[in-house]
């Protein structure tokens, strides 16, 4: 089976709220102090297709779109195991929405030809759009099961339990598809130590605009279908009451007393 | 391009009656189509749902659509989506809204890239822009620690709202409307990923979406027995039980537990949050609570900057003593 899963670099979602910052001149957002990681739900679609690889064999793929990759996160994935990396990186693909990234994506995997199953991150953090997936099966004709939490491979199909907000539903497709993975499938698998060292040695494939004969005025944010018209901060006015107590639990009880005092229970 | 007219608004519905997230639906959408002088229509898929015509028309529909037949009874999201499309193509609205749902997250952004274009998702506000007439979608991003406005000069606008973001529609009996059986043709070969069966995990007592307490924990929690001392309070309390995104990974509690960007919107009046730091994405999940009550043993934890009332201790003291309390504040 070839599997290719598609994942990006973020800023580290999981940095707290309070370094957060955007920077005006740039409409751009980062948290300070923290190095930016691989996209956790992309993480997550890594470690499906390399699931899907211990159980049957596969031939697993990863495809980052973006600028300024720093090899170290990229690399991950190839760390924990995948076999080939390719990084559309280039300026022209910087700044798209889910549409330019989609298509860009979509030329790659038609590049690549041969593929059964195509993974992704149910959103990235960082746009919380939940699209791209959606995008490239729609672009491929292919059918596409979001929310994935558990895969498995049948005779020419595939089980996928989709994550509900009442439990899941199971879902039968025919490959190649495009499923993207939600946490519910379980931890990521740490990199090993030979892992990491072959994923060191390991150089990505690198493609550019025109090796996917795609014009850069489709690409990134010439690209874009979304006009992005503003980026800002909401603002928490923190008035939170400390309530105090000799003990542990006297302020625990004094907590009780207060909800009661200000009728909140 | 922007000759699409009017607002299509896709109505959720279980057991002959709308949803809340339809409500909500219609009231921004009504709130939409009066900005832009234009026609409120909406669209019910299913089976047996004539019913759902009268109550859409009070809620604010000028139109409704309804694809009505035994077919359509299961939700299949092949089929549904190819319907949206032929009924899109046939009635061009400029705007279309969908609840950020299980149905919505699936079937909105495969519709706006099958008209070549992509769907704002998980909106919490929606407006018109006065002088180009274009929808804006405002929409939590970086999980919430940014909000960002977007526009489109393609139609149709697709996008998805947040559930209990929006203000529901106050259904209004008197109103009229018309209800219409478009054209359309199920086509079985479109379904090429089949929803072979639907699993409910089962919770007892109060449904989280809907309760008014709900006692939530954290990574702090440390296990599933905690959360045993967390349901005790939850249950004198009558309320529900939640959670953050750890436990539920780790398996101390139910994957429906989970309160956040990728869990339950909920807007209970109380919610107390026990061993939660307070991320922005589990935020996005129960900022909308009315009382946030936080018990952490880091006082410069984000939880804190939403709390109204906090405790700062390791929760295993202080949770024990807090409910004998309660339960004893009750009694009297
Ligand atoms: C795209 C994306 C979507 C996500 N969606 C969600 C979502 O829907 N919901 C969600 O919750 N998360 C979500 N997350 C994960 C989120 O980023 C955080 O990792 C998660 O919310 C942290 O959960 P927590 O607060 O329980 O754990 P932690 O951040 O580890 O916090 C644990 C807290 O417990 C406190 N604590 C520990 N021991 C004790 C004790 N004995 N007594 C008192 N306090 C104690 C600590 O001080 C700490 O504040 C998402 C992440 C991403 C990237």
């Amino acid at each position: 089976m070839n599997i290719i899963v598609c994942v990006k670099q973020v800023i580290d979602p999981e940095a707290p709220p309070s370094s957060f910052r955007i920077d005006p001149a740039t409409n751009r957002a980062e948290m300070r102090g923290a190095n930016p990681v691989i996209d956790p739900y992309g993480e997550y679609a890594v470690e499906a297709a390399l699931r899907l690889k211990d159980a049957g064999g596969a031939k697993v793929t990863v495809i980052s779109l973006g600028s300024n990759l720093l090899r170290e996160v990229v690399k991950k994935p190839l760390a924990m195991g995948a076999d080939e990396l390719i990084l559309l990186e280039d300026a022209a693909y910087d700044g798209g929405d889910s549409y330019s990234t989609a298509l860009a994506l979509a030329a790659a995997i038609k590049k690549i030809g041969q593929y059964d199953l195509i993974l992704c991150g149910r959103e990235a953090s960082d746009t919380n759009a939940g699209q791209v997936g959606a995008g490239v099966a729609e672009i491929l004709s292919l059918p596409c099961v979001t929310l994935a939490k558990r895969l498995e491979a049948g005779a020419g199909n595939l089980v996928v339990e989709r994550v509900t907000s009442a439990g899941y539903d199971v879902v039968e497709v025919g490959l190649p598809a495009v499923i993207t993975i939600s946490n519910e499938i379980g931890e990521p698998r740490y990199p090993t130590v030979k892992g990491i060292m072959a994923a060191k040695k390991k150089e990505p494939l690198v493609w550019k605009p025109t090796d996917l004969g795609l014009d850069a005025s489709r690409l990134g944010s010439a690209g874009r279908k979304v006009k992005l018209l503003r980026l800002y901060q909401p603002v928490y006015e923190g008035r939170c009451e400390f309530v105090e107590g000799q003990t542990p639990e006297e302020a625990g009880a004094n907590l009780a007393i207060k909800l009661r005092e200000a009728k909140v229970i | 391009m922007a000759e699409n007219q009017g607002v299509l608004v896709y109505l959720e519905h279980r057991e002959g009656k709308l949803l809340p997230i339809a409500l909500e639906g219609l009231g921004a959408g009504r709130r939409l189509a009066d900005t832009l002088g234009q026609r409120l229509s909406c669209v019910a898929i299913g089976s047996n749902i004539a019913q759902l015509a009268s109550q859409a028309i009070a809620a604010g529909a000028d139109r409704v659509y309804l694809m009505d037949s035994p077919e359509l009874a299961d939700y299949q999201p092949d089929i549904y989506l190819a319907l949206m499309g032929q009924l899109v193509a046939e009635a061009r609205p400029q705007v279309i809204i969908m609840g950020h749902t299980d149905t919505g997250r699936e079937i909105a952004p495969r519709l706006a890239f099958r008209f070549g274009t992509v769907a704002v998702t998980d909106c919490v506000e929606l407006n018109i822009d006065n002088t180009s007439g274009r929808l804006l979608a405002t929409k939590p991003v970086y999980g919430g620690n940014a909000l960002a406005v977007f526009s489109t000069d393609t139609d149709p606008q697709v996008v998805t709202v947040r559930t209990k973001a929006m203000a529901p529609a106050v259904p209004n009996a008197s109103r009229q409307g018309e209800v219409i059986t478009p054209a359309y043709k199920v086509e079985p070969s479109v379904v090429r990923a089949r929803i072979v069966r639907r699993v409910l995990a089962e919770s007892a007592g109060v449904k989280l979406e809907d309760a008014a307490v709900v006692v939530a924990g954290g990574r702090g929690i440390g296990g599933a027995e905690g959360f045993k001392q967390l349901e005790d309070l939850a249950r004198l309390l009558k309320g529900a039980i939640g959670a953050s995104r750890p436990p539920c990974d780790s398996g101390w509690i139910s994957d429906t537990a989970q309160v956040g960007l990728t869990g339950k919107i909920i807007a209970p009046e109380l919610y107390i949050a026990v061993a939660i730091s307070g991320s922005s994405q589990h935020m996005s999940g129960c900022s909308g609570a009315r009382t946030i009550v936080a018990i952490n043993k880091d006082r410069e934890a984000n939880i804190f900057r939403h709390a109204r009332f906090g405790v700062v201790g390791d929760w295993k003291k202080v949770l024990p003593a807090f409910t004998a309390k309660v339960k004893e504040l009750l009694a009297s």
